[in-house]
Order: structure tokens, then C-alpha cells, then sequence
């Protein structure tokens, strides 16, 4: 039954990393670039469902300050691309790598000044309630964390198949120019996707708070996502979810087996495994050009 | 406006491009050399301190500025420098033999590690190289027996020439090992970029397919830039042991290797005069920063308000500034003005403009 319980604590950290992987991929996806900031994203988002749900901030109800929250995130991240990221259209992609990482710093730095650098926990309605099954121990919040990542990738997963604007955002970052061709606003929709982008850490940065504190530096946490990220293929939505939830797994069973030390070293050294013998991830997206 | 006839192929692999510029250069390294004289100590160690990471900023220009390989990295090689150096100190090899034995065996270690890595693309690279950083830092720790875990090392004074020489003690003379080791560097980069081997590591920057079209192996040729990249890296790793004189895991975490990164492009990507420009921005950042706390308090009357991280977070703010309205860097706008007052009143505005290339997917192949 330990064994069980370390399973189900990995699923639900794997699943937070996957939620960040997943805001990583679904930008990479739509506009060829990588997000260096997704992790201080997820972490803004914590804070401010943090700012508008605990009591000793604004105090509304849960269930009012998720979406407010979510949808501050989802504007922030359009803005941010309106505003910002599309000055460097048309620019090789490691300015955008640069810029996201020095983005992340700023939004590091920022919500230390604002929110102090004490750990904080989000109150949830979930708190302290467990779930007793099949002699099992389970925590609400864990179960709730598992369960809202899974939907939501299977939601994007969807709607990148299926709905007009998701094939859009695949269009565009096939190839801009002939996306162009096609009357796909592609300037938009990539604002658009950074939007998604926000909404999705927003939600990451929720279930992350409602299981453990957050702090400014907790979007360092988005180092690990990457890790998840490549393991499943960048590019891949399920694929980010595999491989956030292999990591999330890995990590308590290699505390279990191993001395104190190698564990922190298994999500990485996973991950360059991948890279070095499976470059394109499990779940490759690479594609041999059809002539 | 002068105007520069080149004669042979000798004059155009040339150190300089005209006598005057060779005289602006003399002028300067006589400033260099005459620093000590110039400054007080604690100055004195915040020139070495930029001269330190100039070495670094020239080891990260010749891979990401001049191959164009992106390393978020480096400031693991920069550890197995400093751990080297130190270890092998301890064990009684002398500085003189220490010193550029690390940075051959950072360079060697770069080179295996760059190996596998290195068939990676663009981003794929930036994010193993990353992983090398985390790792790096893990393996510090659980490497306790040679580098003292997470206590760390204290670096002894450099024996040299009967003379004991360390940072606080004898600022003069650690400044001066470290303008050798600069000028060192600095020598054999500038060599490289007029040889067969520099000119292929711009070919590989500019385009893969054609750098392969024109003969050049590429990847031992990025494995060579990066090995030598790391050399110096490991170099710099080096004297920031000495100049740092405790350091442990923490010294060389994953924010420096960022912040290396952050420094080449504020200097400016793909040309020497960037790192040094880097430098000085890095180095002297945090003086600028107390100071400007001072003026505003006495100004406001705040109080010393002091914020946790705003070092980080101010640079951060340049290098977004830097990113979108100067994307060259300072060398850049240095260059910029200067064929502003040479051209005068010819210049435009689109001359320095790159052409707008549209993305395509790096997924198709």
C-alpha cells in the first residue's frame, strides 16, 4: 500500500509538471518558440489566486477568485505577447529564448516585491478532506489535481485536432508564410495562443498551490517541466502529460532507492537519455518531408 | 571618413584595420596596464572581477556568438575549471602548471559532453545544456571527497615566483595574472577568427547546409568550438576561485550560466568588443545599483530600501530593453553611431536592418 501512496503523490506532482510542460508545448506548438517563463508564469498564477481567494487578501469565494484568476493570467499572456514577444517577429528564435528568460526574471522579481518571499498556501475548499478507498488514504487535492490535468489535456488535445482556430495555430507555425497565404491571421493567433499559454499556467499554478507553498522561485520548478517536455516530445500534448507525470513518478521512487543526492538527478539524467538516443522524444513530431 | 585600400590578402587578415586604430588599442592596453596605479583597491578588485568575466563572455562569443551553438550551461564548465584548479593545487601542483591545466581539462570535458549533445538543434541544445547546469550542481555535492560537498573549498594563496599571492593581499599582482590570462585568451581568439578554423565556425553560424556544402565537418567543428570555448571558460572558472576565495555548489548555479548568456548579448553577439562590453555591464551593475539607492534615499528620503534580488531583476529589465529596441547589443549601437558621424549626413535608418525571415517548423525535416 506505500507503494500505492508513492504512486498516486508522483501522479499528482507529475501531473503539475505536466500542466507546465503543456503550456511549453502549446506555445511551441503554435509559434515555434519556447516559453522560458512558463514556470514564472504558473507562479504568478499561484499568486494571484493566492491574492484574490486567501483571507487575508481580497477573500472571495474559491470557486469566484479560479476563473478571475485564470482569466488575469490568460490576458497578462496575451498582452505580453501584443505588447512584447510580437516585436520579435520575424527575429531567429533564440532572441525569443532570451527574452523569455529575462521575462521570467522580471516576473520573479516583481512578485517578491508584491507578495514577499515567504512560502504561501492557497485555501481551498479541498483542504484536509481525504478520500478513503479500497483501504487507500488519498488526499482530495491530490485526487482533484489528477483529474482536472487529465481533462484539460484532453480538452487542448482536442482542440488543436479538431476546432478551426487549433489547426490555425498548427498552420502557423508550420509555416508562416504559407499560413499567411491562407488568411490566417497569424500575428493574432499567435497572441492568441500566448493567452491559452497564460491560462493554462494559471491553472498549473492553482492545483500547485492548493498542494504545497508557492514562493518566487518556485518557477524554477519549470526546469523540471522541460525535462517533461522533451521526454514526451516537444510538441506533443500527450506527450507533455506523459512525460510530466514519468518525472513526477521518478522522483519519489528514486528518493525510495536511492542515497540521499542522486535522486534530485534522475529527472535530468532521464531526460538526457532522451536526448541523446530518442533526440526527438517518445512521442516524436518529427516528420520526413514529403516531396 | 577614411578610407582603407587593402593591398594583399595580408592586409585584410590583418590585427587592425589601419595604423590608428592599432594606436587607439596601444593606448588603451597602456590604460590596462596602468590601472593599478590608477584605482584603489577595492576598485582595483571590481576591474579584475570584469576582466574575470570577460574571460568567460569571450569563451561563451566563440561558441554562441561566432559558431552560433546557444549554451545555457556554462557555468558548470566554469565549475570543473575551479574544482580542478583548486584540487590539483591542494594536491601540491603548482599555480603556474594548475591554471592551464584546468582549462585543458575543462576544454577536454566540454568536448566529450558536446559530443552527444551537440547533434541537438537550436533549442534542443539550449535545454540540454541547461540540464548539464542542474546537473552540475548536484554532482558538486555528491562529489564530497574531492570538492568538499556542500561546505565547499577555500581556494590557497597562489604560490608564484616566491611571492603569496591573493586577492585581498596583494591586489595588484592577482589583477596582473589575471590581464595575462585575459590577453592570453584574447591573443588566440583573435588568431582563431583569421584562421581556416574561424572562418568555419562562421560558416556553421550563418548556415549549417552550407558550411557543409563548403567541406566543414560539423560536428567536429562545433565540438571543437565548444571544447575551446570551455577552455577558456575553464580558465575563468579558475581565477574566480581564487578572486572569490570560498566557493561551493551554489557559486556555479544555474542563474550565473544564464546570466553569461544574458551578458554576451547585452555586449553585443558575434564580436569580441560584446564580451568586454558585457563585462563592464555585469561587473559593475551591482556598484551602480547601491549607489542609485543611495542618491534615492537621500533624495526621497526612503530609508535604504533594500529589495531582495534587484540586481537580477534591473538586469533582467536591461536585457528585455536591449532585446527589443537593440538586438546588436551596445557593440551594435556603438557601430551604429560611429557610421552615424562617418557618414554624416548619409546615413540611414535601415542600413544595419536584417532582412525578416518567416519561421518554419523545425519538425518537418
Amino acid at each position: 500500500m506505500d507503494m500505492l501512496q508513492l504512486v498516486l503523490g508522483g501522479l499528482a506532482n507529475g501531473s503539475v509538471y505536466g500542466l507546465i510542460a503543456l503550456g511549453f508545448v502549446l506555445i511551441y506548438k503554435a509559434t515555434e518558440a519556447v516559453n522560458f517563463a512558463q514556470g514564472d508564469f504558473m507562479m504568478m498564477g499561484a499568486f494571484v489566486t493566492i491574492w484574490l481567494a486567501n483571507s487575508h487578501y481580497m477573500g472571495l469565494n474559491f470557486w469566484v477568485a479560479v476563473p478571475i484568476a485564470i482569466l488575469i493570467m490568460g490576458v497578462a499572456g496575451y498582452l505580453l505577447d501584443l505588447l512584447v514577444v510580437r516585436r520579435l517577429f520575424g527575429q531567429p528564435q533564440i532572441a525569443t529564448v532570451i527574452l523569455t528568460i529575462a521575462i521570467g526574471f522580471i516576473l520573479r522579481f516583481s512578485a517578491g516585491a508584491i507578495w514577499g518571499h515567504e512560502p504561501q498556501w492557497l485555501e481551498t475548499p479541498f483542504v484536509g478532506r481525504e478520500l478513503r478507498m479500497f483501504g487507500l488514504v488519498l488526499g482530495l487535492e491530490e485526487v482533484a489535481v489528477i483529474i482536472v490535468t487529465l481533462l484539460l489535456t484532453l480538452f487542448l488535445f482536442l482542440f488543436f485536432r479538431r476546432s478551426k482556430l487549433g489547426l490555425a495555430m498548427q498552420a502557423a507555425s508550420q509555416n508562416q508564410l504559407a499560413a499567411y497565404y491562407m488568411g490566417i491571421p497569424v500575428k493574432r493567433i499567435q497572441s492568441l495562443v500566448w493567452g491559452l499559454g497564460g491560462g493554462v499556467a494559471a491553472v498549473a499554478g492553482i492545483l500547485f498551490a492548493s498542494k504545497g507553498a508557492v514562493d518566487p522561485s518556485t518557477g524554477l520548478l519549470g526546469i523540471k517541466a522541460f525535462a517533461a517536455a522533451v521526454i514526451g516530445g516537444f510538441g506533443s500534448l500527450p506527450g507533455a502529460l506523459i512525460g510530466g507525470l514519468i518525472i513526477g513518478l521518478v522522483e519519489p521512487f528514486a528518493a525510495y532507492a536511492l542515497p540521499a543526492g542522486y535522486s534530485q538527478i534522475a529527472p535530468y539524467a532521464i531526460m538526457l537519455l532522451v536526448l541523446i538516443f530518442r533526440p526527438a522524444g517518445l512521442f516524436s513530431q518529427v516528420q520526413k518531408k514529403k516531396v | 571618413m577614411r578610407f582603407v585600400f587593402k593591398r594583399s590578402y595580408n592586409d585584410d587578415i590583418g590585427w587592425f584595420k589601419h595604423r590608428t586604430q592599432a594606436i587607439y588599442y596601444m593606448v588603451l592596453l597602456a590604460f590596462v596596464v596602468a590601472l593599478p596605479w590608477l584605482l584603489d583597491d577595492f576598485f582595483l578588485g571590481e576591474a579584475t572581477n570584469v576582466l574575470i568575466w570577460a574571460i568567460v563572455g569571450m569563451g561563451l562569443m566563440l561558441l554562441t556568438g561566432h559558431t552560433g551553438q546557444v549554451s545555457l550551461g556554462h557555468a558548470a564548465f566554469m565549475a570543473v575549471g575551479c574544482y580542478a584548479n583548486i584540487i590539483m593545487m591542494q594536491r601540491g601542483v603548482p599555480f603556474i602548471v594548475a591554471l592551464p591545466l584546468s582549462g585543458l581539462i575543462t576544454g577536454i570535458v566540454g568536448a566529450i559532453v558536446a559530443l552527444p549533445v551537440l547533434r541537438l538543434h537550436g533549442i534542443y541544445l539550449a535545454i540540454a545544456t541547461l540540464a548539464i547546469s542542474v546537473l552540475a550542481e548536484d554532482i558538486i555535492v555528491i562529489a564530497e571527497p574531492f570538492t568538499g560537498g556542500v561546505s565547499g573549498l577555500v581556494a590557497p594563496p597562489i604560490d608564484l615566483f616566491g611571492m603569496q599571492i591573493t586577492r585581498y593581499g596583494t591586489p595588484t599582482a592577482f589583477y596582473f595574472i589575471t590581464l595575462i590570462v585575459v590577453l592570453a585568451v584574447l591573443f588566440a581568439y583573435r588568431n582563431l577568427l583569421r584562421a581556416p578554423l574561424g572562418r568555419a565556425f562562421a560558416a556553421i553560424r550563418d548556415s549549417e547546409i552550407s558550411a557543409q556544402a563548403m567541406g566543414v565537418n560539423i560536428t567536429a567543428t562545433k565540438a571543437i568550438s565548444f571544447g575551446l570555448s570551455c577552455t577558456a571558460t575553464g580558465l575563468a572558472g579558475a581565477l574566480l576561485g581564487h578572486f572569490a576565495g570560498a566557493f561551493n555548489h551554489e557559486t556555479f548555479n544555474i542563474v550565473l550560466s544564464i546570466q553569461l548568456l544574458l551578458m554576451i548579448v547585452i555586449g553585443g553577439l558575434g564580436s569580441i568588443h560584446g564580451a568586454f562590453f558585457g563585462a563592464i555591464v555585469i561587473g559593475f551593475l551591482p556598484q551602480v545599483i547601491a549607489i542609485g539607492r543611495d542618491v534615492t534615499s537621500s533624495l526621497f528620503g526612503f530609508g535604504s530600501l533594500t529589495i531582495p534580488g534587484i540586481e537580477v531583476g534591473v538586469f533582467a529589465l536591461i536585457l528585455l530593453v536591449f532585446i527589443l529596441f537593440e538586438p546588436m547589443g551596445i557593440y551594435g549601437r556603438w557601430l551604429k553611431i560611429r557610421t552615424y558621424f562617418e557618414l554624416f549626413p548619409f546615413y540611414r535608418k535601415g542600413m544595419f536592418k536584417r532582412q525578416k525571415s518567416y519561421l518554419k517548423t523545425e519538425r518537418t525535416r
